[in-house]
């Protein structure tokens, strides 16, 4: 099925929307914020704890940025200990941990030795990273990618051993993606917990031995059912662009990660997530990590009919910040959900309408569906129902990251049999309507084709009043989500800072270079 | 109510009065097959039901077992010994609220909402407050004589209490929603206690919701009010001016 959209209005769209992100990122490229240093820091394979408890990636970083070292970036100083001290980055960094000495307080070594020493360092930690993507790329050629809608399941015991156990049960069933949901409170945290976890609420943290024992154990299942499995988890909060590197550490396919989430709905500071969403993407493209930016949230606390066009908005919005950090369209998946109050009549048309202009709008990228949970109820027979047309409207409208509706929504996280019961559903659905988009077409200025219209024509009016503000501005006014924040407000904002005329991050910039030359 | 019932002994009504039906749904950590059912089917009888008729038992993957079973129970209750501890809603509206307000309070009720601890749904939360309120019900925010601030999700129980000393609150709104082992009882307790602590919980008037609140929970913990699933905005105005009003006068 397809939709008449005025071709010439799209490129509209998308032009104002490259314009509206060029702003963004000429603030962007002045800065950087500890959470990007730290992220460095972790690239050089530093990991660890110090006698407190501190990540030693936060020690290192907190030394250099108390003595003013920070806006000369974190390599050269590590590069320079390791240098004077004859150390690895592990070894400064545990020195540093322990406070036996302060990497600003080294003596400076020479100019030269301390360049190649950077260089010897960045090499071999992006040749490791490019290893570890290889390797993902392989396996998912060696074991076939599953049909789409990939089916995305998400568990959220709290305990990463407890998580294993459901996440493979859902794999024998015919989940493609499983998402370890983090404990909630986490994305307000400043740094990453260390070590395997068996106590969260609502999720379990993501660490990055929590990874690495999820996606052996994904590995392990994948093998076993021959066909490829992901691996999700949450790049948004504080610490956006480390989970992307440790994430492509341990060989992570998927992060949530969205260049609004953050400051719309965890109050953090905008300079700090704009900063931060763009290292973090550049990982991404970097080791094919699928982003899957957050739309969906918006129409969860505005109106999914009448604010249908936000969600296009900062589609194109998330589209453009991907590209600028050189993103190829098939690793976006691009946000959108099904929300809509149940008892509007046509509601279903809305929704295929609006499933169907993501779909159209983004021809190569890999749109990330996102289930009922506003209007689901205690009455989980209904939610059950809800779900099933939600799964009717994905597999006819081609979606692509397909999240499973629970029955249980707003009740508690998923029983075992909640998500049996919903991979179930998606199964039934997905076999039964398969060629049903192939087969459709929807009426000549019918409801489906007028209500998408309306929905790109009102995209392009924001759209063009946010270029005339600019997107900050725009957030103040509380555009997305009905949620206003300040520019100068939010959690995290002490953490950015502009960076100094000797700044230098190697992994960045090295990053940049290979992903803009297509090397990869 | 339906007729020829005896109240002082009511069993679950399926298909016929007194039948005792109930549906259950439940997982075993067992491989599917015989054994399964059979453990399922003992367990179940050791719960009190007869007439046990196992009509799904599937493997769900990973030596898991789902069952959805049929049973008769033989207890009843006396419905006419039940009691329960409900939240009286006075029947006034929008516009009543208003005028009392502004006539006898003479400035807004402020009334500030959060999520608290770990909790990061605000659906609950943002459906009583938001002027756009919950199914053409209009939420706290749409009245004049409530002065809402909203502070969202997460928010620690000792923050939200230095907020209400900030905004000088006359009401806490608290929306727990999602749960896993009991948290949001730890959650809810931790905030009385620390109004308590402020020698300030008698001036304040504290009411949680949530779709596992009952007022009867919410009394327990030490909150005036607990409003659970299937609350309108409007319950909780009118019993925020209710009892704001009866306070001041």
């Amino acid at each position: 099925m397809h939709l008449d959209l005025d071709q010439n209005l799209v490129r509209k769209a998308r032009e104002l929307a490259k314009e509206i992100t060029d702003d963004v990122q000429k603030f962007i490229d002045l800065r950087s914020t500890d959470s990007v240093e730290r992220t460095v820091v972790r690239v050089y394979g530093i990991d660890g704890v110090d006698a407190d408890g501190i990540p030693l990636p936060n020690s290192v970083v907190y030394d250099v940025k108390s003595r003013d070292g920070l806006k000369r970036g974190i390599a050269y100083w590590i590069a320079n200990a390791c240098v004077a001290k004859s150390m690895s980055p592990q070894e400064v960094a545990e020195s540093v941990g322990k406070k036996e000495f302060s990497l600003v307080e080294i003596r400076p070594q020479k100019e030269s030795i301390v360049a190649e020493k950077i260089d010897e360092l960045t090499e071999s930690s992006i040749k490791q990273l490019e290893k570890i993507k290889r390797e993902r790329d392989e396996m998912l050629k060696e074991l076939g990618d599953p049909n789409q809608p990939y089916i995305y399941v998400i568990v959220a015991t709290g305990n990463i051993y407890e998580d294993v156990i459901q996440a493979k049960t859902a794999v024998s069933e015919g989940a493609d993606i499983i998402a370890v949901i983090r404990s909630t409170a986490q994305s307000l945290l400043d740094f990453i917990p260390f070590g395997p976890t068996t106590e969260g609420y609502g999720g379990t943290y993501a660490t990055q031995a929590n990874f690495r024992i999820m996606r052996k154990a994904l590995d392990e299942m994948a093998a076993k059912v021959g066909r490829y499995v992901r691996l999700t988890n949450y790049a948004s909060g504080l610490c956006m662009p480390e989970i992307s590197a440790i994430a492509a550490i341990e060989g992570l396919d998927m992060l949530l990660n969205d260049s609004m989430y953050g400051i719309l709905f965890r109050n953090i500071n905008m300079m700090r997530t704009f900063v931060d969403q763009h290292t973090s993407r550049l990982i991404c493209a970097f080791s094919h990590i699928t982003i899957n930016t957050g739309e969906d949230n918006y129409i969860k606390t505005s109106d999914p009919i009448d604010r249908a066009h936000t969600v296009t908005t900062s589609q194109l919005i998330n589209e453009q910040f991907a590209l600028k950090a050189g993103m190829e369209p098939k690793y976006m998946g691009i946000g959108h959900a099904f929300e809509i109050d149940p008892d509007v009549e046509n509601g279903l048309l809305y929704e295929i309408a609006h499933a169907l202009l993501t779909r159209s709008l983004f021809p190569q990228a890999t749109p990330k569906y996102m289930p009922p949970t506003r209007y689901m109820t205690g009455n989980i027979f209904k939610g059950y129902a809800q779900n099933t047309l939600y799964n009717l409207v994905s597999v006819m409208t081609g979606q692509s990251i397909h999240l499973l509706g629970m029955l249980t929504e707003a009740i508690h996280t998923p029983l075992v049999q909640d998500r049996y019961l919903a991979i179930s559903n998606a199964k039934y659905v997905f076999r039964n309507a398969k060629a049903l988009g192939e087969d459709v077409e929807f009426k000549k200025d019918g409801f489906v084709q007028e209500e998408a219209r309306k929905v790109l024509e009102n995209a392009v009016s924001l759209l063009e009043h946010i270029k005339s503000v600019g997107l900050m501005v725009s957030i103040e006014e509380g555009i997305f989500g009905d949620i206003s924040r300040k520019i100068d407000e939010g959690k995290g904002a002490d953490g950015v800072f502009v960076k100094g005329e000797d700044y230098y991050n190697p992994i960045i910039e090295k990053m940049e270079e290979i992903v803009r030359s297509g090397e990869l | 109510m339906i007729p020829n019932l005896d109240l002082r002994s009511i069993k679950p009504y399926g298909d016929q009065a007194n039948d005792g039906m109930i549906q259950l749904s439940f997982t075993l950590p067992v491989p599917a097959g015989a054994k399964a059912r059979e453990a399922a089917k003992t367990l179940i009888a050791l719960m009190g039901f007869s007439d046990i008729q196992m009509v799904l038992s599937e493997d769900i993957g990973g030596d898991f077992t789902f069952f959805v079973v049929y049973a008769k129970t033989n207890k009843y209750v006396d419905y006419t010994s039940i009691k329960t501890l409900e939240v009286e809603i006075p029947k006034i509206v929008i516009e009543e609220i208003n005028d009392k307000i502004s006539k006898y309070l003479k400035r807004q009720v402020v009334i500030i909402g959060a999520t608290i601890g770990s909790d990061a749904h605000t659906i609950g939360l943002d459906s009583i407050l938001n002027m756009k309120g919950y199914h053409g019900d209009s939420g706290l925010e749409r009245y004049k004589a409530f002065k809402v601030y909203n502070l969202g999700s997460q928010i620690p129980p000792l923050e939200l209490v230095k907020k209400s000393r900030e905004y000088k609150a006359d009401v806490i709104l608290v929306s727990q929603i999602v749960t896993q082992r009991e948290i949001h009882i730890k959650q809810l307790t931790e905030l009385v206690d620390i109004l308590d602590a402020e020698k300030i919980r008698d001036k304040i008037l504290l009411i949680v919701g949530g779709p596992r609140i009952t007022h009867e929970l919410a009394v327990e913990l030490g909150y005036d009010a607990g409003f659970g699933a299937g609350t309108m905005p409007s319950d909780v105005a009118a019993y925020i001016a209710d009892r704001i009003l009866k306070k001041s006068s």
